[in-house]
């Protein structure tokens, strides 16, 4: 290593990887968007038996693009009597952290940005900023709906924290590693030896709340379009929405990645492991999320403070205890271990 | 706050296979075909159930004449006044009094009425405009018309830029439709017009 280092001029391979790596995922994160969006309104529409974009474009491939134009050129608003300095930084603290997040998710066998051993602490910490900046935008628009909206992230970010935490804890007590790519390998290709089959429960508590975490129906309160009119975003126009739009994608990539490493085997797959298993069970995932949007109503604001503290949380709670007496009692063989 | 009943834990446990037939609901809905048309370069096969504006009847033989007695019905009888007809003038050697015609109306259509019926007066309008502009589709006219002239055209493809591309020559609309329409055409039309009223009629 040493030697590949010196060979680069000084520069440490670690640090060139991590650059590779980030500049890697801002393709991604950019790509990712423009296709999500395109299949959000996509699968929108077949649900609704309509086509959807149809006229950008081969089946309105390209709507998105000329979306992305559209936004990129639209001035920028600030109302009046907003917080200049933190109204426009909630859209930046909004988009940074998801590439923090994203930096440990393993997306192949030796695909990974930056190897970190406590990874699933990384990026369920980096996640809580997100919070931050629905928080802030929402404050300083100086606007109702905004200040409403923060108000329900934040208690939301609270009623689902703890339970996503609880029931992640279950796997890495089973693995013994906070390391995602670790936590894959420990898993096995075929189906019944992924996490998720051990541990149902803990991989359902996971997907409610990440449903709540990326803001999406039935949990997308803090921008509840017909209340709020667009929640904590309402008066960011341009780019300033456009990179909140873009964290909520790449925030929908992070926790399917999450879940796809922890409880679906991540890269490995029936017949021939490799990243592109990871991808199909993240774009499934997403997929997943989208039909959840198109079925189920928003819920109230109580009723999701229900959920999570009356359900959740003690649902978790018997998970884990479960799992720690099964480890200790009768004891743990993992497929790949 | 309504009272509900209180759910056991069962109960609650058992309700959430709702959620899972809402799933089934929407997926089902997912993989069936679209019922939507892509418009450009499809269009509905059931225009005919389109009423749009109003358009003339021709006379079964002659489908470029209209069946337009011109007896203004349809005329006093619109609330948005958007009809205009004006109604051929009789030849010049009957001495037919012309009277002072109201200011909606600058047409021989009034003292036609009154005039003695020894002077067969004719009875083809010469004009015969709509304001589309102003119709707001009631169908009175069409309801009123005593020898159902009038019917509703399938003309759903509307755009223009300006109101004036809304101000329709009826009879030029007919004599272009005439021009345009196969032989045994014309028959139909006032079927679908008897059918269109007899509708009205039960609604």
């Amino acid at each position: 290593m040493n030697e590949l280092s010196k060979a680069l001029g000084g520069i440490p391979v670690e640090l060139l990887h991590i650059a590779i790596g980030l500049v890697g995922l801002a393709a991604f994160v950019g790509l990712n968007a423009v296709l999500l969006v395109w299949m959000e309104r996509k699968v929108a529409g077949h649900f609704q038996r309509r086509p959807g974009p149809f006229e950008v474009g081969p089946h309105g491939l390209l709507q998105t693009v000329a979306d992305a134009v559209k936004l990129i050129a639209k001035q920028l608003f600030m109302p009046k009597g907003a917080d200049r300095i933190l109204f426009w930084a909630a859209p930046f603290l909004a988009f940074l952290p998801v590439f923090v997040t994203l930096l440990p998710i393993p997306w192949g066998d030796v695909i990974v940005a930056h190897e970190v051993n406590l990874g699933i602490l990384l990026i369920l910490a980096f996640a809580g900023l997100g919070v931050l900046s629905l928080c802030l935008a929402g404050w300083s628009s100086n606007n109702k709906w905004s200040l409403l909206g923060a108000a329900r992230a934040v208690a939301q970010s609270v009623a689902y924290e703890i339970p996503m935490l609880l029931s992640l804890l279950a796997v890495v007590m089973m693995t013994g590693t906070m390391n995602l790519s670790t936590i894959v390998e420990s898993q096995g290709s075929w189906p019944w030896l992924w996490l998720g089959a051990m541990q149902p429960f803990a991989f359902l508590i996971y997907f409610i709340c990440a449903l709540a975490e990326t803001n999406r129906a039935p949990f997308d309160l803090p921008e509840a379009e017909s209340e709020l009119t667009a929640g904590f975003h309402t008066e960011y126009s341009g780019m300033g929405f456009g990179l909140f739009f873009l964290a909520e994608y790449a925030n929908m990539i992070v926790v399917s990645g999450v879940a796809t490493a922890l409880f679906l085997g991540g890269w490995k797959g029936p017949v021939m492991d490799g990243p592109w298993w990871f991808l199909i069970k993240v774009y499934a995932l997403i997929f997943a999320m989208m039909w959840f949007r198109w079925t189920y109503p928003r819920v109230r604001f109580d009723q999701l403070l229900n959920i999570a503290w009356k359900w959740l949380i003690p649902l978790a709670i018997i998970n884990l205890l479960a799992t720690a007496v099964y480890i200790k009692v009768i004891g743990l063989n993992l497929p790949m271990m | 706050m309504k009272e509900r009943k209180k759910l056991t834990f069962w109960e609650t446990v058992k309700r959430q296979w709702s959620l899972v037939v809402g799933l089934k609901v929407t997926g089902k809905n997912y993989i069936k075909p679209q019922i939507t048309t892509h418009y450009p370069r499809q269009t509905v096969d059931n225009i005919s159930t389109f009423k749009g504006h109003v358009q003339l009847v021709g006379k079964p033989k002659q489908p470029d004449v209209a069946k337009c007695i011109c007896c203004m019905l349809c005329v006093t009888s619109c609330p948005s006044s958007c009809i205009k007809v004006v109604k051929m003038k009789p030849p010049k050697e009957d001495p037919i009094p012309e009277a002072a015609a109201p200011k909606d109306m600058p047409d021989a259509a009034q003292p036609a009425k009154q005039a003695p019926p020894k002077a067969k007066a004719p009875k083809t309008p010469v004009k015969w405009t709509l304001d589309f502009n102003l119709c707001s589709l009631c169908g009175t006219c069409v309801e009123v018309c005593p020898v159902k002239s009038i019917e509703y055209s399938n003309d759903s493809y509307l755009a223009g830029y300006s109101r004036k591309d809304f101000e329709y020559d009826l009879l030029a609309d007919l004599k272009e439709r005439a021009a345009k329409m196969p032989a045994p055409a014309p028959k139909k039309a006032p079927k679908a017009v008897e059918k269109e009223t007899a509708e009205q009629a039960e609604a």
